[in-house]
């Protein structure tokens, strides 16, 4: 590929990344009243679409060959524990990676 | 004022870094190996500021050239900000010139702060949610340039510290989960999620999940007449 035929490439690019990033915010600009639809979605998107991220996030998790998904869940489990009695954001985090680092790593 | 949004801001942003770090480094790491020079890998990293698709494009720059697949993988890999979007209207009211940076570097995990988080009262919300999405944007920008400069020196024995990321989104997702109100809506998001990646290929089971969800939410959530225009 030429620098030109990359430059257009990475342009196809920033084009669809800042459409689709600025899409609502185009549709309903401030000005205007929001229609009640769409607030009636923007009340309950930040719900389903945490939750969505989340499995986003494991989308690469193999579930079908050894070790399952185990290392992901059990670290994930011992966040929500950590997460249930301290409530404290950095350290549930923390304590999820470093399980998750010692079972990937075989670090035991 | 700014100052005190950006200390409240800064202590969420971290696991980010963690994170961002690994993954930009990687991604800087690729493009060196593949011979693209840093101005790329700066290039892309500010321009489209996108990592999943950052990652994918790379095949696409060392194939033949094809502006509409590149258009075509750019719209699919990201048809999720459209969600991010709708979610923060309200958030990203009123917060002056600075919302085209905060909507321009909206990626999945400033959205995921900026929607699960509220600063306290006497901080500017507004300015808060810009560092936070200005940390993260430079973590990427910091991470990739170094990767593509020092991938090379930079131990890579450890794996798996992107895990990180997927840890910030849970557990901003257990904090939304302590309101039984929201728990609806949180379990939605992850079944058609689920759903659709057991049963559509990767490259379709985002928009597939997207429209169930939002199918899901007309379902499991009465509306008493209150989308309808009168």
């Amino acid at each position: 590929m030429s620098s030109n035929q990359m430059l257009i490439t990475v342009g196809m690019m920033v084009v669809s990344t800042v459409f689709t990033r600025f899409l609502p915010f185009i549709a309903f600009p401030e000005h205007k009243p929001i229609p009640k639809v769409v607030t009636y979605l923007g009340q309950r998107l930040p719900y389903a679409t945490m939750g969505m991220l989340v499995v986003y996030a494991l989308k690469d998790t193999r579930i079908n060959q050894s070790p399952y998904g185990l290392y992901e869940l059990l670290s994930l489990v011992v966040i929500a524990i950590v997460h249930h009695f301290k409530n404290n954001t950095l350290l549930s985090i923390s304590a999820g990676v470093i399980v998750y680092l010692i079972l990937v790593n075989g670090w035991l | 004022m700014k100052l005190k949004a950006l200390k409240a801001a800064f202590p969420l942003t971290l696991p980010v870094l963690t994170g961002y770090l690994f993954l930009g480094v990687a991604y800087g790491l690729l493009m060196s190996n593949q011979g693209f020079s840093i101005i790329w890998t700066v290039l892309i990293s500010s321009a489209v500021f996108a990592g999943a698709l950052q990652f994918a494009s790379i095949s696409l720059l060392t194939s033949a050239f094809n502006p509409i697949a590149a258009l075509l993988l750019a719209l699919l890999v990201n048809i999720r900000h459209v969600f991010y979007g709708v979610a923060l209207l309200g958030k990203y009211r009123n917060v002056g010139v600075k919302k085209n940076f905060m909507i321009f570097s909206l990626a999945d995990e400033a959205f995921s702060i900026n929607v699960a988080s509220q600063p306290s009262e006497d901080i500017d919300s507004g300015w808060y949610y810009f560092f936070v999405n200005l940390l993260c944007y430079s973590y990427w920008q910091l991470a990739c340039f170094s990767g593509h400069l020092l991938g090379a020196w930079i131990p890579d024995d450890i794996i798996g510290l992107d895990f990180v990321l997927t840890a910030l989104f849970f557990v901003l997702f257990l904090n939304q989960w302590k309101k039984k109100e929201n728990r609806k809506n949180l379990l939605i998001g992850v079944f058609a999620t689920a759903f659709s990646l057991a049963i559509f290929s990767r490259a379709q089971f985002l928009l597939v999940a997207m429209i169930l969800i939002v199918v899901l939410i007309f379902i499991f959530n009465p509306s008493k007449g209150e989308y309808h225009e009168q």
